[in-house]
């Protein structure tokens, strides 16, 4: 009963310094919603990164020649990486679940007159399924149209937008690479930019047509090759570097003329750089709130002093130190609170213009609003106890007489 | 009284007062001293104080400034605690209680009413008068209603919700007086209660107190002013911090 009565005090004498209260609430609105915003921004870049990772497919490395090294100096001719070296490494691979091999390079491609220069890319009928990306409209390719190097393609999300049509509309239809025709079987989904690539933007053929056909080369730009579930990736890239090795014929000692990358591994690198990155701009976020903070502090402080007499009138009127203190510590509490509400919405509202006109990726997440919200009712205790000791502190003689 | 069947709280507490006191005592001090630290120097502001209030008096407590009528007006009003001796309260021994039981004390036992009025300036007079009843605790529909009453007994009822700054001093005086009533305290308790009126409304609010004795209510008056003084049915003169005069007067006409 008491409680709500010195609420309503507490929200009363708020309401009477409305100008007062703005400006100081100022400074945690602004700290919560710069935590808000920061904390949107960082998670919703680890969120795209996530995305990236989980586009590339899951277990996946990824084989590409390297140079070979004489005398540790590195030759000037790329050594090749062949289609017989991805074969090897499906046929011998104690650890391998799937190899896809691409031949790749860019082309001149022509749809109803239009010209485009795009990258062709020569790969088996399971590309699909270990890079993880869907067919939207249409069809895959099959091995048996692999093995008999017919003339289909199957284009990137992106590939019938060039050339101004439906991708729909684009299956069955004839387009010319290198002034051969392909029928269109398929369109994939849309996956987005990897960095260096982007396989929206490319059009994907049989391995053999492309290699016998198109490109007249065995030389691979790149093997994917997915790891059996279960099996580390360290594991698995042994498993890869002794076939390679072997078929590569290296001498024991020599260094290796392929790599072998993880790109999971470099997409985490760049996640933990990003994290690192938005922990330091929430640490200096959750700074302004803190000063934010300190401003609540002041104010309380001279609001105690001008409000003296009103302290001793309330003591000698039978309110306890317990009362008095619990007034004020309402009082910064509900500061904090408006301030933060306040700033929730303001950082949410800036975080969806970031992303609406910037296009940045952000993510507010409920734990973020609820730890913001908390740490500002936090503020408010702190910040608030000391002006509120102090208030109950007070002598009442003195007070009374304050003028 | 029959003390051995006596089961009232109130009672209990008068039989434990000093032996050849009036059980009907409600302020009882004992020897009450109280000293100030001033730097180096050691202020005796009281010196030992014997005073007994039977209920339904109505005393002036006077003396020159420096007197310490002022120290003892904070001490009777459970503001300070002395530094020696004994004062019961009603039956209440505060010198021995802690802040939280003064804090009752203020609020259930005595109606201030002081020189600056000490109203609050942002609220109505009737939450004003309501505020002594908050801190008691009391639901907010029985306290409106005994704030309204208490600012009728003082003839304040068209003047309920407006502010302090839009009353005069009197009218200000008599809100005070409705706040300081409002919990039935045993003692009001009024320090120069007249000091800021002009002489016209001083007369209308030493009648209001009048009235109230009359009503029963035990009334102390702090003042340095003969004339008011005279009110009282009895002087008790303060000088160098102890008594020196007691005395029973009549009633001024």
């Amino acid at each position: 009963m008491l409680i709500f009565e010195i609420i309503k005090v507490a929200f009363s004498s708020i309401r009477a310094n409305k100008l007062r209260a703005g400006l100081t609430m100022l400074g945690v609105i602004i700290g919560v919603s710069a935590v808000i915003t920061v904390v949107a921004l960082s998670s919703g870049a680890r969120k795209a990164v996530e995305e990236q990772i989980e586009a590339l497919g899951a277990n996946l490395l990824s084989v590409s020649p390297g140079q070979s090294f004489m005398g540790g100096r590195a030759s000037e001719s790329r050594v090749s990486l062949t289609v017989e070296d991805a074969e090897a490494l499906a046929r011998d691979g104690r650890l391998i679940a799937a190899v896809v091999p691409e031949i790749q390079r860019s082309f001149p491609v022509e749809y109803a007159g239009q010209n485009a220069s795009l990258n062709v890319v020569g790969t088996t009928s399971n590309y699909g399924a270990v890079r993880n990306v869907k067919i939207t409209y249409g069809r895959m390719f099959s091995i048996g149209e692999d093995e008999s190097r017919q003339r289909y393609a199957v284009l990137g999300a992106a590939v019938p937008t060039q050339f101004n049509v439906h991708p729909r509309a684009i299956i069955s239809q004839t387009i010319l690479i290198r002034g051969q025709p392909f029928e269109v079987i398929g369109v994939f989904e849309a996956k987005g930019s990897q960095g260096w690539s982007n396989p929206d933007e490319q059009v994907y053929i049989p391995l053999k047509t492309a290699q016998y056909r198109i490109f007249g080369s065995d030389r691979l730009r790149n093997v994917a090759v997915q790891i059996k579930e279960g099996a580390s990736l360290d594991a698995g890239m042994v498993d890869i570097e002794g076939i390679m090795r072997r078929e590569h014929k290296i001498r024991p000692g020599a260094e290796n003329d392929f790599q072998i990358r993880n790109s999971q591994e470099f997409l985490a690198t760049q996640q933990q750089t990003t994290e690192v990155f938005g922990v330091l701009l929430a640490s200096i976020a959750a700074v302004s709130l803190l000063v934010g903070g300190i401003g609540i502090m002041n104010i309380m402080l001279v609001s105690v002093t001008e409000r003296t007499r009103e302290i001793g009138i309330r003591k000698a009127l039978g309110a306890t130190r317990a009362n008095i203190m619990f007034q004020f510590l309402i009082e910064s509490l509900v500061l904090c609170l408006a301030g933060g509400a306040l700033g929730v919405a303001l950082g949410w509202g800036a975080s969806s213009v970031m992303s609406t006109n910037f296009g940045w990726n952000t993510l507010v997440s409920p734990t973020a609003v609820a730890v913001a919200f908390a740490f500002s009712a936090l503020v408010g205790l702190f910040f608030g106890l000391w002006p509120a000791q102090r208030a109950a502190s007070l002598n009442t003689i003195e007070a009374l007489r304050y003028e | 009284m029959t003390p051995a069947t006596v089961t009232d709280s109130t009672a209990a507490r008068m039989a434990k007062l000093p032996e050849g006191v009036p059980r009907d005592s409600i302020i009882v001090t004992r020897n009450l001293r109280r000293a100030y630290e001033m730097g180096s120097e050691t202020v005796h502001a009281l010196r030992g104080i014997d005073l007994t209030i039977r209920r339904n008096e109505f005393v002036a407590i006077m003396g020159p400034s420096g007197s310490g009528k002022s120290t003892l007006m904070n001490m009777i009003g459970c503001l300070d605690s002395p530094t020696e001796g004994q004062y019961w309260l009603n039956g209440h021994p505060v010198w021995e209680l802690g802040d939280n039981e003064l804090a009752r004390i203020r609020n259930k036992e005595i109606g201030f009413v002081f020189q600056t009025f000490n109203l609050l300036p942002r609220a109505t007079a009737l939450q004003n008068v309501e505020l002594p009843m908050v801190y008691a605790g009391m639901p907010s529909k029985r306290r409106r209603e005994a704030a309204a009453g208490a600012l009728d007994r003082v003839g304040l009822t068209d003047r309920m919700h407006h502010r302090p700054n839009e009353l005069s001093g009197g009218q200000r005086q008599r809100v005070a007086i409705a706040r300081a009533l409002v919990n039935l305290p045993s003692i009001l308790l009024a320090d120069e209660p007249t000091g800021n009126l002009d002489s016209k409304t001083s007369a209308e609010i030493l009648e209001l107190f009048e009235h109230l004795f009359d009503e029963g209510q035990t009334i102390i008056l702090v003042t340095h002013e003969h004339d008011i003084a005279e009110h009282a049915r009895r002087q008790v003169h303060l000088l160098d911090g102890l008594i020196e005069r007691d005395i029973a007067t009549e009633k001024a006409t």
